[in-house]
């Protein structure tokens, strides 16, 4: 045998104990490192508990989140109609200890992609391996110079991010007189969670309806149209809220006039006794202000594969702060399934594995059209190799024929299992 | 020289091809992982959605089928179980055929 075939036989060898190593079976094994995960709701959660629990423990699992607990969205359109209370949407991290995560309340303040370090506000660096931001969102405050100070922001509230401001909203419609105007305004899509604020007007109509009959609730749409599950709202506003809810689409809001709780749009300004402003959003600012691209200037691109940053090695971004594949939903049903597939591609990418080149994500979003009747809309989303980016599936999901207490009944079940699975 | 080195590509080739093939072992986990925000992670539910952890591979593709025809009436079922594919239900009821119940099921 002459040496060359000798050298390629070895070479052979070599290769086939790679393979073995690394290669079909056992993927993921032996991943380690530490993996910081900035916020803990609905993305950041669920990444923390699958990466700690996939990956058996082997990669270190730091949780930070600037809240004592999670105070959940889904479900507080209920809180504010005085249906649920807030401590029925709010749940501690505690659970997250039995897979060995290590929660710290605290503010990051900081992204040093290059040291691979992140900044605490109460002081200190955490150092990471791989960092996975899921901060939600942040208000764009700039394009309403009425609402810049801190006293404007505690009068006129959004209620967007759940927590003392539902209690706060819900106390002000207490307080609103019959007769009153429940004046809400919708940004121009993408925001956080596309049904939800048509949620919010059944909701306070439904509060209204029985408390406060004489009122009325006045929905000004920055949209050209209702931007979800439109022919079901409709039917329940004209069935359940005949002459109480009034929708007006393409109603941009200007400005706020804070002290006389008036909404200024283009052309009118519209007086309210509530007025509840949810403002254009962008990525939370830990993802926004930390150099990762962004599209738009507002939501961060990223690889689909990974969940990582297209610009910026090691920082997984997911949830709200990321700019969406079509047809993709800002939801936190969604957040969970990025968290997911981020987990499974840190844990491959850990242990020097590639990622897989298959992942799906499905979204399933409920609506209360009143206490107890929910409608869906649900989508399925594979990874398409083409365009780099997953793709709804024609021809599945699709949305609720009418609203129902069976749904209602699945919709109190989702919210239940979501939590469990991202905090238990 | 250069016959050694296309040959060693070409056994590249076949390894990766060998390792597409046994594709990612853990796709059906990940797959699974998707129903878990309904169904509980693993497939034990918290509550109020049927579990699926230790549900035998027939019956759960029996049931898809019927959701699928509309044979079995659905609030949801029928629209997200249009969106995975044959192989990948495959996977997912394989997953969750071998896991165990905690607790019963609910
Ligand atoms: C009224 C309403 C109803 C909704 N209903 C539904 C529904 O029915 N179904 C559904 O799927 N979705 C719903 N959503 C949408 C859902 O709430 C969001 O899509 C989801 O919360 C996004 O998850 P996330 O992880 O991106 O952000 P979040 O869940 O908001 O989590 C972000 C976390 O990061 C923390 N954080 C941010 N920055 C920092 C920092 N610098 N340092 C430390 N911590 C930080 C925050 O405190 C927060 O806990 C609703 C939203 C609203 C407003």
């Amino acid at each position: 045998m002459s040496a060359a075939r000798r050298g390629f036989i070895k070479g052979t060898l070599g290769l086939s104990a790679m393979a073995a190593l690394y290669g079909c079976a056992g993927a993921g094994k032996g991943a380690k490192g530490h993996v910081v995960v900035v916020g803990g709701g609905y993305g950041g959660a669920t990444a923390a508990k699958y990466i700690s629990m996939w990956s058996e423990g082997g990669i270190r699992v730091t949780l930070v989140e600037r809240n004592a607990a999670f105070v959940s969205c889904p479900i507080s359109n209920l809180v504010i109609a005085g249906e649920k209370q807030l401590s029925d949407i709010t749940i501690g991290y505690e659970g997250l200890a039995k897979y060995g995560i290590t929660v710290v309340q605290d503010e990051v303040t900081a992204v040093d992609a290059e040291k691979r370090m992140i900044r605490l506000a109460r002081g200190g660096d955490l150092a990471y391996d791989r960092l996975v931001l899921s901060p939600g969102v942040d208000f764009m405050y700039e394009s309403l110079p009425g609402m810049a100070s801190a006293a404007a922001k505690e009068s006129i509230l959004h209620a967007w991010k759940a927590g003392p401001q539902t209690v706060a909203l819900r106390k002000q419609l207490e307080a609103m007189p019959d007769g009153g105007v429940f004046a809400m305004t919708i940004p121009k899509a993408p925001y956080r969670c596309p049904p939800g604020p048509y949620e919010r007007a059944c909701m306070v109509a439904h509060y209204l309806k029985q408390a406060k009959p004489k009122s009325k609730v006045l929905v000004l749409d920055a949209n050209e149209d209702i931007v979800s599950k439109k022919g079901l709202f409709t039917k329940a506003w004209a069935d359940n809220y005949k002459g109480m809810i009034e929708y007006r689409p393409q109603s941009e809001l200007r400005d706020v006039d804070v002290g006389n709780r008036t909404a200024i749009l283009e052309f009118e300004q519209v007086k309210a006794s509530v007025l509840n402003v949810v403002p254009p959003q962008r990525a939370g600012d830990i993802a926004a202000k930390s150099g990762l691209k962004l599209i738009n200037n507002r939501w961060v691109d990223v690889n689909w594969l990974t969940m990582e940053s297209t610009s910026t090695p090691n920082i997984h971004v997911l949830g709200d702060a990321i700019f969406p594949a079509p047809t993709m939903p800002k939801s936190g049903h969604m957040a969970n399934q990025h968290a997911k597939v981020a987990a499974a591609a840190i844990i491959n990418l850990m242990s020097g594995q590639p990622p897989s080149d298959a992942p799906l994500v499905m979204n399933t979003c409920y609506s209360f059209v009143d206490a107890t009747n929910v409608v869906h809309v649900a989508s399925v989303h594979p990874y398409d190799a083409a365009t780099k980016q997953p793709q709804p599936v024609k021809g599945a999901g699709g949305l609720s024929a009418a609203p129902t207490e069976m749904e209602g009944k699945y919709a109190l079940a989702w919210a239940r299992n979501i939590w469990a699975d991202m905090l238990t | 020289m250069k016959k050694k080195l296309a040959g060693t590509a070409l056994l590249w080739l076949g390894l990766s091809m060998a390792c597409a093939q046994a594709a990612d072992p853990n796709l059906g986990r990940n797959l699974a992982a998707t129903c878990a925000n309904c169904h509980g992670t693993d497939g034990n539910s918290a509550g109020g959605i049927p579990g699926l952890a230790g549900m035998s591979k027939a019956k759960m593709l029996g049931l898809i089928n019927e959701f699928r025809s509309g044979a079995k009436p659905a609030t949801i079922m029928h629209q997200l179980s249009k969106g995975y594919t044959d192989s990948q239900l495959d996977l997912i009821a394989d997953y969750f055929a071998s896991r165990t119940p905690v607790g019963g099921a609910k």
